[in-house]
């Protein structure tokens, strides 16, 4: 079963210049796994290179981030669209005593 | 690819870097790939949403970007790259922005010394993930100032 995936403008560079591309797979993991087999470029942005989904990355399922849902377990459907959704962060030096403390109360998101 | 600025954007960065120090300001450029270059024609100033360490942190979040972008698309535009500001800092990408980067968005980073407006860069993620300058225009006056980066790493970028 095929479902349709967004791909957003920086990486269209990487998909032969398509905005979405039919994909399959029964989960999230299965169908992002075999967009990265097809278009090989793409893994390096997507992954860490411990293999793990950059933080960076945010997958929608529809209109639900997976995050909200099962993660990369998070299961699809025919028609179902995920869409690949950047956020951006950035910035310079150490962390804040207070994002530190955030940190160690598991609540940083990056 | 180059990216091309009016001066009025050009400005209202400045502006929003000194109105949010000596935290970090952020914010959203819209635009279009033009004859192989990026064209900016509207800026989106956005709230930082790292209340935690705003000082030397930025985070614009996906929802943020959605909405960005569907406004983007109202507009008949796209959204071609960020802005960020460093305050007290200089307009060079960090680590931690390396780190976070997407490829072929312009990353434009002001610097902001004790309040006031600095350098403005322009920066792109390589293929191998590195930061490289990105030639930055103002658009209309038809003059090109070129960023470049000497072999020690420390930069020369035009400061508009």
């Amino acid at each position: 079963m095929a479902v349709k995936v967004i791909i957003p403008t920086p990486l269209r560079q990487y998909t032969e210049k398509k905005d979405s591309v039919e994909v399959e797979g029964q989960t999230v993991e299965e169908v992002l796994r075999n967009l990265t087999a097809r278009y090989n470029d793409l893994q390096r942005h997507l992954y860490s290179e411990e293999g793990k989904l950059r933080s960076f990355v945010n997958i929608y399922r529809n209109d639900e981030d997976i995050r909200y849902l099962e993660r990369e377990r998070t299961a699809v459907k025919e028609n179902d669209v995920l869409s690949i959704v950047p956020s951006i962060a950035g910035g310079f030096g150490p962390l804040s005593p207070e994002a530190w403390l955030s940190i160690a109360g598991g609540l940083e998101r990056d | 690819m180059a990216i091309e600025l009016p001066q009025q954007q050009i400005e209202r960065i400045r502006e929003h870097g000194q109105e949010t120090y000596p935290n970090e300001c952020c914010g959203v450029l819209l635009g279009k790939e033009q004859d192989g270059r990026k064209v900016v024609l509207e800026i989106l100033p956005l709230k930082n949403a790292r209340d935690d360490s705003p000082r030397n942190r930025f985070l614009i979040l996906p929802e943020d970007i959605l909405h960005s972008d569907r406004e983007a698309r109202r507009r008949g535009l796209e959204i071609v790259g960020f802005y960020h500001s460093h305050p007290d800092h200089p307009a060079r990408p960090s680590e931690f922005d390396r780190e976070h980067a997407w490829p072929w968005y312009t990353y434009l980073i002001l610097a902001v010394e004790k309040g006031h407006p600095k350098e403005l860069t322009a920066w792109l993620l390589s293929d191998g993930r590195s930061f490289f300058p990105e030639e930055m225009r103002i658009a209309g006056d038809g003059n090109t100032k070129q960023i470049s980066s000497t072999p020690s790493g420390s930069s020369s970028a035009a400061t508009l």
